[in-house]
C-alpha cells in the first residue's frame, strides 16, 4: 500500500515536472483553447441583437429559456470548466487497445487493480494539467469577468465544487465502462464516435441543455451526460437552484455510483470470457 | 539513343497526373469500404448536429444580427445558405488538400520530402495533391443538398445567373485561400520542428470563418473583423459566395468581392514564397 503510494507520488512529480518544462508554449496552447468562446461571444450577441429587434416589435423577450447573453457567455466558460474534469480522452480506447494487445494479463497475474491504477494516474494527470493550466484559465475568467454578476452564494458554490467532483468520477466510470466492451468486441473504435458525438451535443458543451423544445429537453435531461458539462455550469449560474439542485446532486450521485459498479461488472465478467480462451 | 545524346524528361502532363492521384486514392479509400463507409456518417453525423443547433437558435430568434436595413442580418434560409457555403469550402479544402499537408509535414519530420524532391514534378503540386479524401464527399452532396433546400425558401429573393455562375468560382478561390494558409503552417516545420499548437492554431482560426462577418462588431469586433479581412484574409472565404446567393447585390459589399481575388491570388503567391524558402532550409535526415 504504501510502495503504491510512493510510486503514485513519483509519477505525479515526473509528470509535473515534464509538464512544467513545456509550459510556455503550454499556456499558449491552453490560452488559445478559449479563442472558440470569442466567436461563441460575438455568435449569441448577434442572436440577441436578433431578438432585441423582435423584441423592439413587441415580440419575445431578451432570455433564451432562463438564459440572457450574458448567462450565456458565462455558461460556455463554466461548460469548459466541466469538461476540463469530466473529459477523459484516450481512456476508453486505452483500455480497448489493452485488451487487444494483451497487455490485460498482467493485471490478471499481477495484484495490482487495473481499474484502480488507471485512476489514479486520470487522477495524477488531471491535477498536474490543471494545475499548470491554472494560470491561462485564470487570465481567460478575469477578461471575461463582465459576463458574471459575481459569485454564487457560499451553498451554491459548494454544491458546484461537488458536482465537478462528481462529473469527474461520472467521466472516468462511463467511459472506462464503454472501454470494457472491449473484451466482447474488436470494434470499439466506432462505438467510441458515436458516444463522442453525442457526449458533444448532449454534455452541454454546444448550449444549455433546456433550451431544446420537447420532448428533447426531457430526454437529455434524464440522460447521465448532462452532469459532464451542463449541470455544474447550470448550478454556478443558478439556473438550478432550491430543491431541483439537490435533487440533481443526488441523482448525479445515483449515476456515479452506478457506472462504479457497472465497470466493476463488465471487467469481472470480461476477464472471466478473456480467460475462457487459450486457457 | 546515340552516344552522347541528352535525354529530356519530358515534362508531365498535371491534369493527367492529377487525375492519376485521384484515381489511386478512391482505389484505396475502397479497400476498406467499412472505414470508408463509416468515415463519412460521423462526419455527416457532426454536421446534422451542428445544423440541429441552429435550427434550435432560429426558433428563438427570426435574425442573427440586428442589422437589418443595412443587409447585416441574416435569416434563417439565408443563413442555411451561408452554412452550405461553409461545408463546401470547408469540404473541398478536407478532400484535396488537408491530409497533404499533414503529409507534408511528415515528410519534412521524417526526411522523406527528399523522394518527393527527386521527381520531375513541381514539388508543391506533388505534396499538395497527391492524396485525395474521398470521404469528404458525404458532406459535400449534404452542402448541396442543403443549398438546394434553402435557396428556393429565400424570402422574396432569388440569385441571378451572374451569381449563380460566380458561386463555385468564388468557392473555389475561397478554398484557395484556406489552402495557402495551410501550406505555410504546414512548411514552418522545416524551421519549427512538428508542432501540434500550429494545426491548433489553424482550427481556431478557420473557427472565425465559420460566421457571417457581421456578427463581429463592436471595438474588439471591428479589429478581428479588419485582421481577418485584410491580413490574414478567411472572412472572405465563405462570405464572399454565401453572400452572393443569398442575398441582393449591395454596392457596399461589391468591394469585398473585388478583393477576394486579390487576397486569394495574394495568398496563393505568399504561401509559394514560403514554401520555396521551406525547400531551400530543408535539409533532410538521412535517407
Amino acid at each position: 500500500m504504501l510502495a503504491r503510494a510512493q510510486t503514485w507520488w513519483m509519477i505525479l512529480r515526473i509528470s509535473l515536472e515534464e509538464r512544467l518544462v513545456y509550459r510556455g508554449d503550454f499556456w499558449i496552447g491552453t490560452l488559445m483553447r478559449f479563442l472558440p468562446i470569442v466567436t461563441q461571444v460575438f455568435l449569441w450577441g448577434a442572436v440577441f441583437a436578433g431578438m432585441g429587434v423582435a423584441a423592439q416589435a413587441g415580440r419575445g423577450t431578451g432570455q433564451i429559456a432562463g438564459y440572457s447573453y450574458h448567462d450565456m457567455v458565462a455558461y460556455y466558460l463554466l461548460a469548459m470548466i466541466g469538461r476540463a474534469f469530466s473529459s477523459m480522452p484516450g481512456l476508453a480506447s486505452g483500455i480497448a487497445r489493452q485488451i487487444r494487445d494483451g497487455e490485460i494479463k498482467k493485471y490478471l497475474i499481477q495484484p495490482v487493480d487495473f481499474v484502480g491504477f488507471l485512476f489514479l494516474m486520470r487522477v495524477a494527470h488531471k491535477l498536474v494539467y490543471y494545475g499548470v493550466a491554472l494560470v491561462p484559465f485564470a487570465i481567460a475568467f478575469f477578461l471575461f469577468r463582465g459576463y458574471f454578476t459575481g459569485w454564487p452564494p457560499a451553498n451554491v458554490l459548494a454544491a458546484f465544487a461537488a458536482s465537478l467532483v462528481m462529473s469527474f468520477l461520472l467521466g472516468f466510470f462511463l467511459e472506462a465502462t464503454i472501454g470494457m466492451i472491449g473484451f466482447w468486441t474488436l470494434e470499439v473504435s466506432s462505438l467510441l464516435w458515436i458516444y463522442m458525438l453525442f457526449n458533444f451535443f448532449l454534455s452541454g458543451h454546444m448550449f444549455p441543455l433546456n433550451i431544446l423544445p420537447a420532448p428533447w429537453d426531457t430526454v437529455a435531461l434524464a440522460i447521465p451526460l448532462q452532469y459532464l458539462a451542463y449541470f455544474p455550469a447550470a448550478v454556478f449560474l443558478e439556473k438550478v437552484s432550491g430543491p431541483a439542485l439537490w435533487q440533481g446532486l443526488a441523482i448525479q450521485g445515483a449515476w456515479v455510483a452506478f457506472f462504479i459498479v457497472a465497470c466493476r461488472v463488465a471487467y469481472h465478467r470480461g476477464v472471466r470470457r478473456y480467460s475462457a480462451y487459450g486457457g | 539513343m546515340r552516344r552522347g545524346q541528352i535525354v529530356m524528361t519530358p515534362r508531365p502532363n498535371y491534369v493527367r497526373v492529377f487525375l492519376t492521384f485521384a484515381r489511386n486514392s478512391l482505389v484505396r479509400d475502397m479497400m476498406f469500404p467499412t472505414n470508408f463507409i463509416i468515415e463519412s456518417i460521423s462526419s455527416i453525423g457532426w454536421v446534422a448536429m451542428n445544423l440541429a443547433l441552429y435550427i434550435l437558435i432560429f426558433k428563438y430568434t427570426n435574425h442573427l444580427g440586428a442589422n437589418t436595413d443595412a443587409g447585416g442580418a441574416w435569416d434563417k434560409y439565408q443563413f442555411f445558405v451561408f452554412l452550405a457555403t461553409s461545408l463546401l469550402v470547408n469540404n473541398v479544402v478536407q478532400m484535396f488538400f488537408m491530409p497533404n499537408a499533414e503529409e507534408f509535414s511528415e515528410l519534412i519530420r521524417t526526411g522523406n520530402l527528399d523522394f518527393a524532391l527527386l521527381k520531375p514534378i513541381d514539388t508543391q503540386f506533388l505534396i499538395s495533391l497527391q492524396k485525395v479524401d474521398w470521404s469528404s464527399t458525404a458532406n459535400l452532396v449534404v452542402g448541396l443538398l442543403l443549398l438546394g433546400y434553402a435557396v428556393p425558401r429565400l424570402d422574396g429573393f432569388t440569385p441571378s445567373l451572374l451569381a449563380v455562375v460566380l458561386y463555385p468560382l468564388y468557392v473555389l478561390l475561397g478554398a484557395l485561400v484556406m489552402y495557402s494558409i495551410m501550406i505555410v503552417l504546414a512548411a514552418t516545420s522545416v524551421w519549427l520542428g512538428r508542432n501540434q499548437s500550429l494545426y491548433d492554431f489553424w482550427f481556431y482560426i478557420t473557427n472565425f470563418a465559420r460566421y457571417p462577418l457581421e456578427i463581429y462588431n463592436g471595438p474588439i469586433g471591428n479589429y478581428l473583423r479588419w485582421t481577418l479581412t485584410f491580413l490574414l484574409p478567411v472572412l472572405v472565404v465563405v462570405n464572399v459566395p454565401a453572400r452572393l446567393l443569398a442575398k441582393p447585390f449591395q454596392p457596399d459589399y461589391a468591394y469585398l468581392a473585388v478583393f477576394a481575388i486579390v487576397a486569394t491570388a495574394a495568398s496563393l503567391a505568399a504561401s509559394r514564397w514560403v514554401f520555396q524558402r521551406a525547400l531551400l532550409s530543408y535539409r533532410s535526415a538521412s535517407s
